[in-house]
């Protein structure tokens, strides 16, 4: 049990790139703390430095009250689960969990009560002397939760541990470790690029971008209210649609409250309605294509008038392009003109750059 | 692949069982020659069907020699040429994993340089510096012993440059998911490196041990005492005999006794070699 803390750390490497310019995280103890960000953000090299993979460049890592910088990987009392898994594929199942422990001199029985009880809760009892390739995706993941878990570690390390897996499988293994993380109540930092994983399972959402925290919250706050343009794209799927206030159209609509400015409505936020809500923001739609899910419908609509969107990456969408989420399966026809408003309260204003959110 | 129809099929197997007779037949005659008598052979009356002296002509060979006044059984040669594959054999592959687990796994100084020079005693074989070698093994006092035969052929570039190539298949992953097992350089080394060789070290011994077997030149150059003499040395000198005829039977029964370790070592490693060669598994 210990908590996990970053001071201003850099990673540069030689030849000078900088890959991590200065995180500042706090994850406190029990805590599950989520780095998301899109590939290339630094995401993995913070984990492998945590886990100790990797040097520091500066400032420090302290894993319960001690400054790691310096140590062993095996001496931090830290487990890693890897996205490839990572298991011994000579030994067996109960030898890949029990490797860890053997070399560290535990005595045999010990080995085995654990390695069983971790086996236990993991639903492997019955593949214990099997090995590796003999798994599906699905079972590796489980034996590499397994050795990490019989090693009772202050702290659990994931590198995009579901990548690997199929869709339904990532689901069921997403809320697995969820479950497993609560009840063992280990802090715990994980890492993925997925969006959804990152809001399911995270106490703590650390988004990144750059080699740089965007943004660190509860993931509804950050959902709610996210602090610049790339984490109001970033969070959410399908993502927020940002557009520039210079237009006269939104400029004439919100008045002096954000002077050339971007705002950004989530799809989920648009009702289909003549009205215009006091304070809102209403736009003419012609819609484009439609997208049936199910439960509910994406309207992809053009802009009435021919203008420029601001640029945000990733997930952007083209300019102009506005998408709507209605509940249901009713969607008008393609090609049908439509109005679509959204109320004050659901609209978020940020800066011309995207780099603040303006309040109000 | 498709079955082929009748007449085309045919002809197919006729090529290879013609490929298959030129390849055997030699053996074949060596076979048959070492079960007759050594006055018909000489007359150049031998025939083709084996004849009835295989069990004298078996036990001279083994455990007496040729007839001539320097005779030296040929259990003797087969037990030096034995040792001196084996310790060839295990020797590079011990020799060569550990310069490769070096070369991969460790940053030191002039780590590149030193792979190269590595690789470049590729063009340099026992042929091309046999003087040196032979003056440094005579100055070590090692000719005529096992270590005399054995060490100058026991680095390997060849091995060490496979080892490599292997290694780096290997993913990180392992390594990193070790070192957070508390497993050092050498745990990681015993557990898990050599483990994942063991089919790539199969394949080699089978390669090694018959290329150590094989060897004639360097053999035939440090030893001079009969009772250390390699079996290729001593069919060789069976052959050239100065005053008395050349005991074919005898020869020829060398030369399949000759044969049977490294069909041995074939057929006993065959399914680790063939693992070794196109396993992807990691």
């Amino acid at each position: 049990m210990a908590n996990v803390t970053l001071r201003n750390v850099r990673k540069t490497y030689t030849g000078g790139f900088e890959a991590i310019k200065g995180v500042n995280v706090d994850v406190g103890d029990g805590q599950f703390c989520v780095l998301v960000g899109p590939s290339g953000c630094g995401k993995s090299t913070l984990l492998r430095m945590v886990a100790g993979l990797e040097t520091v460049s500066g400032g420090e890592i302290d894993i319960g009250g001690r400054v790691v910088n310096q140590v062993e990987p095996a001496d931090r009392d830290i487990a890693m689960v890897f996205q490839n898994y990572a298991l011994y594929p000579h030994m067996s199942v109960f030898n890949n969990m029990a490797y860890g422990l053997r070399n560290r001199g535990m005595a045999e029985t010990e080995v085995k009560t654990r390695v069983d009880e971790a086996a236990r809760v993991l639903e492997l009892s019955a593949m214990l002397e099997r090995k590796p390739r003999q798994l599906s995706g699905g079972q590796r993941q489980r034996v590499a939760m397994g050795r990490a878990i019989v090693r009772q570690p202050k702290v659990f390390l994931f590198d995009e541990p579901l990548s690997n897996l199929d869709a339904k499988l990532r689901i069921a293994m997403r809320v697995e470790i969820r479950k497993l993380q609560r009840r063992l109540n280990t802090t715990s930092i994980y890492v993925t690029h997925d969006q959804l994983e990152a809001m399911t399972l995270a106490d703590i959402l650390v988004v990144m971008n750059g080699g740089q925290v965007e943004q660190i919250g509860n993931p509804l706050a950050i959902y709610e209210k996210p602090a610049t343009t790339f984490v109001a794209s970033f969070i959410g799927a399908p993502p927020m649609n940002l557009m520039s206030m210079r237009t006269e159209e939104i400029k004439s609509q919100l008045g002096s409250a954000g002077e050339a400015g971007i705002l950004g409505i989530r799809p989920e936020d648009f009702v289909i309605t003549d009205q215009t809500p006091a304070g809102g923001v209403a736009l003419p739609l012609t819609v484009e294509a439609i997208e049936r899910v199910g439960a509910e419908t994406f309207i992809y609509g053009s802009r009435a008038e021919d203008e420029q969107r601001v640029a945000a990456t990733p997930g952007e969408l083209p300019p102009g392009e506005v998408i709507v989420r209605v509940p249901g399966t009713e969607a008008p026809a393609i090609g049908q003109k439509i109005r679509v408003a959204a109320v004050r309260q659901k609209l978020h204003l940020f800066s011309g750059d995207g780099r603040t959110r303006i309040e109000g | 692949m498709v079955e082929q129809e009748g007449f085309r099929r045919y002809v197919a197997h006729i090529i290879l069982w013609i490929g298959i007779a030129i390849v055997a037949f030699p053996v074949y005659i060596a076979i048959v020659a070492s079960t007759q008598d050594n006055a018909l052979i000489a007359n150049g009356q031998m025939s083709l069907l084996p004849g009835g002296h295989f069990f004298e002509v078996y036990y001279q060979t083994i455990f007496v020699g040729t007839s001539g006044s320097t005779r030296e059984p040929v259990y003797n040669m087969m037990l030096n040429s034995l040792v001196m594959a084996l310790l060839i054999a295990v020797g590079k592959i011990a020799i060569s994993i550990i310069s490769a687990y070096g070369i991969v796994y460790f940053r030191f100084p002039f780590r590149m340089p030193i792979f190269w020079i590595i690789f470049i005693t590729l063009m340099l074989p026992v042929e091309v510096r046999i003087y040196p070698t032979y003056k440094i093994v005579a100055d070590l006092h090692m000719l005529d012993s096992y270590a005399g035969l054995a060490l100058p052929l026991i680095a390997s570039a060849t091995a060490t440059l496979l080892f490599r190539q292997f290694f780096m298949t290997v993913p990180d992953e392992l390594l990193e998911a070790s070192r957070i097992d508390g497993a050092g350089p050498l745990r990681f080394f015993w557990d898990t490196l050599l483990p994942l060789s063991r089919t790539n070290m199969a394949a080699l011994f089978v390669i090694l041990f018959i290329l150590g077997w094989n060897q004639y030149l360097w053999p035939l150059l440090i030893t001079t005492r009969d009772d250390m003499q390699t079996i290729q040395v001593g069919i060789r000198k069976m052959i050239t005999t100065t005053d008395a005829l050349t005991e074919w039977p005898v020869v020829m029964a060398t030369a399949v006794l000759a044969m049977l370790p490294p069909v041995f070592v074939v057929v006993a490693m065959q399914k680790l070699f063939v693992r070794g060669l196109v396993e992807t598994e990691k």
